[in-house]
């Protein structure tokens, strides 16, 4: 008997029991969401595939057009919209993510849409083409776009599932903002990963390899840099730095300026110019990736200029931006707390770092070549689709994350204390007690911040609740112990907790600028492509998955203890086990909730043998060992 | 055979929540149907199969951790049922816990004395009782704060590195030697050693950036 019981222990080994079928829970994929554009991408056998549209291009500009007709459109024809109905399309949504009022107002003057601000607070949503969008209803119009070339690409196969990157310096909110844009596009998250980490994972630097990386990130509108620390198998993200506003946009302006005074010396110029000199100088920008100089034209009402540019003159326009960006990597190497010299490789991600010039000054910076061989647009998502795949299909590789804020509460005096310092592995929980400071006070309001800064005002408000019903006591005497969970994509769950009476209050709470559970039903219910049905298959997928794993827990258990029944017992579960099969194989899923209650009931008396001789035989000291074959531990 | 016994039994086996069978109450994962188990109330140094001592090999501390967060993370658990991903991210939120706690001296201590019935409370961070380290430490931290060149802030915080690690030695001396008293004693003095080494590392960084 206990022979066949390890039999069965090697065949359901921990984290080899058999995964849901692929065509049940569909394919998973790796999400690359950006400011400007957004990849996806497909792995199979550690093979990368980044999944192209019909025009060939991995790219899908993060940009959507809502038209008058009330229809959607996303990617690159929503991009040339942008010219001729401004007001019906939005772009760069990223930086809005998980945004309140503090916020945008920060950012004034750069968003080209209008900004409304709910009277009672919380995410900020958008006036567009007569609709009032929130940015995370934006985002998730990108990802089913998204989903749907990652479907036409993989030939109409189901895509359900997704590793999606941020940024590193993403908060809580704006990670949460991001989960919630992906569930109402109907993908579950497998998991949020670091944008700089993914590209690391990319080339491999997980494999053994240890110490600190840079990865150095500019795309069209936006520089980031990162410094992870790879030390077995942990990334922790050291420092982080960058500019929201800085790009390869501001070299094509720079160039366009250029052409535009060789153009029309003072004289007046006309939008139509300036479009066309911005379009000439990205190609122009391009093109001199590869060559030592060229002659570009604009053409415009009836007048043709013509325009030379040698790689040196192009250099010098760009001169600017491009130490910009170099400084800024010094001061996070300084806040990093390292030197130069101990970086052991960089990374280039984003469009822009194809201009040798970028290169360069990058190589030169940081004392060596950078890693360049993956597509720098494509290798985030690249990570991401490796990740994606580790995690469903099993993998030796162990991402641990940790938390990149500091996490903790208002006091008296508007000072923060830290519950969760910055740089803790998660999943992490940590509980910190507080006492009332009034006699018979009754209710305590629990602020919760991110940040390193000592002052409430200088850190982000990430909530606020009243945890009430407190006994009356006399000031100090109640201790309210406040807990802070953080999974494992770093999203924040609070709790708190009258101790002294034993009085449980436990209250959990979203972020100040995400959206409420109230508010995510209704955009749920509101949203055309997530009909009925979608939800319905949702939950019978989760059904299932649960009713299987019933069946198999059953099935190992009659393998080793079936001695224990009778004919009879034993024909009524094989009969239950039977009849959730069958269950499983519908579209009922009350049916198969239903199977799996029988199959319950008749187990229950097999279930108490079982445990009984599981006691006789700890009694007798017989399974002792079988038992502690299970304890595990590292290997 | 005797009820307490009997009880000892009953105790080191409980029901697998998914097969419903007996499976050992320590146990990570059920040895008939392979379901992930809760994290149980363990102490740190048994969750990662540790000794509890306060001498402990850093290398084989995080091989434990690292060994079980490999078979414990949510990531192994991503395509498996809710329940499975619930218990696999309180087992993985316990092991770093456990992790975070054990690998620095000045918690490990702590958290030893505590296990010991002996309590040390590293966050209060009220007054020191002690006049001698009271004194001490009132004119290391002038020290510190009338620094003016990078060479004395240098010598300073090397200084205080090096205290740091001697208190750890007769940290570990006191526990070997069965003085919890004087261990308890040397814990509150490492708090204070190191938050002093702290504050003259952060100047030292400051003093030599500002030369720069």
């Amino acid at each position: 008997m206990i022979d066949d019981g390890l039999v069965l222990l090697q065949l359901h080994e921990p984290g080899e029991t058999p995964v849901p079928h692929e065509s049940e829970s569909g394919l998973a994929v790796g999400i690359d969401l950006g400011t400007t554009n957004s990849v996806v991408a497909f792995s199979f056998d550690s093979e990368v595939e980044v999944l192209r549209g019909e025009d060939g291009k991995a790219l899908i500009p993060s940009v959507v057009h809502y038209k008058d007709d009330g229809s959607v459109e996303v990617g690159a024809l929503a991009r040339q919209a942008i010219l001729e109905s401004p007001d019906h399309v939005v772009s760069s949504i990223k930086r809005l993510m998980g945004r309140g009022l503090e916020d945008v107002k920060s950012l004034a003057g750069t968003l080209p849409y209008e900004v409304v601000v709910p009277p009672e607070g919380g995410m900020v949503r958008l006036r567009v083409a007569g609709r009032t969008l929130t940015p995370v209803a934006i985002s998730a119009h990108i990802l089913m776009a998204i989903k749907e070339r990652a479907e036409q690409a993989m030939l109409g196969k189901s895509v359900t599932r997704a590793v999606i990157t941020v940024p590193a310096y993403f908060d809580d909110a704006a990670r949460t903002a991001t989960k919630d844009a992906a569930r109402l596009a109907d993908i579950e998250v497998l998991r949020l990963v670091n944008e700089p980490t993914a590209a690391a994972l990319a080339y491999g630097l997980d494999n053994s390899v240890e110490g600190l990386y840079a990865v150095y990130d500019l795309g069209g509108g936006t520089f980031d840099i990162s410094i992870l620390k790879m030390e077995k198998g942990v990334f922790q993200v050291k420092a982080t730095g960058g500019d929201a506003v800085l790009g390869g946009d501001d070299i094509d302006h720079a160039v366009a300026e250029h052409f535009l005074s060789e153009r029309a010396a003072g004289a007046a110029i006309t939008a139509g110019e300036v479009k066309q000199a911005l379009m000439t100088a990205r190609v122009a920008k391009e093109c001199l990736t590869g060559r030592a100089e060229g002659e570009w034209m604009i053409e415009l009402d009836g007048i043709a200029s013509r325009h030379k540019l040698t790689k040196a003159q192009l250099e010098k326009l760009a001169e600017p931006f491009v130490e910009r960006t170099i400084e800024i990597c010094r001061g996070v190497v300084e806040d990093a707390g390292i030197e130069v010299g101990d970086i052991q490789g960089v990374v280039l991600v984003g469009g822009s770092t194809r201009m040798p010039l970028v290169r360069r000054r990058v190589s030169e910076f940081f004392g060596r070549q950078p890693l360049s061989d993956i597509n720098p647009d494509e290798v985030v998502a690249v990570g991401a689709a490796l990740q994606a795949e580790a995690l469903t299909r099993g993998s030796d590789t162990l991402l641990l994350d940790v938390t990149p804020l500091s996490l903790g509460i208002e006091t008296m005096g508007g000072i923060v204390e830290k519950v969760i310092p910055r740089n803790t592995p998660i999943p992490v929980a940590m509980a910190q007690e507080f006492t009332t400071y009034q006699d018979g006070q009754s209710a305590m309001s629990i602020h919760v911040v991110q940040g390193e800064r000592e002052m409430v005002d200088q850190c982000r408000s990430l909530a606020r609740f009243v945890l009430r019903g407190i006994p009356p006591m006399a000031a100090g005497a109640a201790r309210i112990r406040v807990t802070f969970q953080v999974d494992a994509d770093g999203l924040l769950t609070v709790s708190a907790q009258e101790m002294t009476t034993g009085v449980e209050q436990h209250v959990a709470v979203k972020p100040s600028y995400g959206l409420s559970d109230d508010e995510m039903a209704t955009m749920l219910r509101d949203s055309l492509v997530h009909a009925k049905d979608d939800m319905a298959q949702r939950l019978l997928t989760e059904a299932v998955v649960e009713a299987r794993r019933s069946v198999l827990a059953v099935k190992s258990a009659l393998g080793v203890d079936h001695d224990l029944l009778s004919v009879d017992e034993r024909q009524a579960i094989d009969a239950a086990v039977e009849a959730v099969e069958q269950a499983c194989a519908g579209i009922d899923r009350d049916a198969v909730t239903v199977a799996v209650e029988h199959l319950e009931e008749a187990t229950k008396s097999f279930a108490e043998k079982r445990m009984d001789r599981g006691i006789r035989q700890a009694l007798a000291g017989v399974s002792v060992e079988r038992l502690d074959d299970a304890l595990g531990g590292a290997e | 055979m005797t009820a307490s016994v009997a009880n000892a039994a009953a105790a080191a086996v409980v029901p697998c929540w998914s097969c419903k069978g007996p499976v050992a109450t320590r146990a990570l994962f059920c040895s008939v149907c392979g379901a992930v188990q809760g994290p149980g109330a363990i102490d740190h140094f048994s969750r990662l199969g540790m000794q509890p001592t306060f001498d402990i090999d850093q290398d084989l501390l995080e091989k434990q951790y690292f060994g079980f967060q490999r078979r414990l993370h949510p990531d192994r658990f991503a395509a498996k049922s809710p329940k499975e991903r619930a218990l696999s991210q309180s087992q993985a939120t316990s092991l770093n816990e456990a992790y975070e706690t054990l690998k620095e001296p000045l918690k490990r201590a702590a958290y030893l004395l505590d296990l010991k019935g002996r309590k040390v409370d590293l966050t209060a961070c009220g007054t020191i009782n002690d006049p001698m380290l009271l004194m001490e430490q009132m004119e290391k931290r002038e020290a510190i704060a009338d620094a003016d060149s990078v060479e004395v802030i240098t010598k300073l915080s090397a200084d205080a590195d090096s205290e740091v690690i001697a208190c750890q030695c007769h940290i570990s001396a006191a526990f070997n030697a069965g003085d919890l008293d004087e261990a308890g004693h040397l814990t509150i003095r490492l708090k204070y050693l190191a938050k002093l080494a702290e504050e003259a590392r952060t100047k030292k960084t400051r003093m030599t950036r500002a030369l720069r």
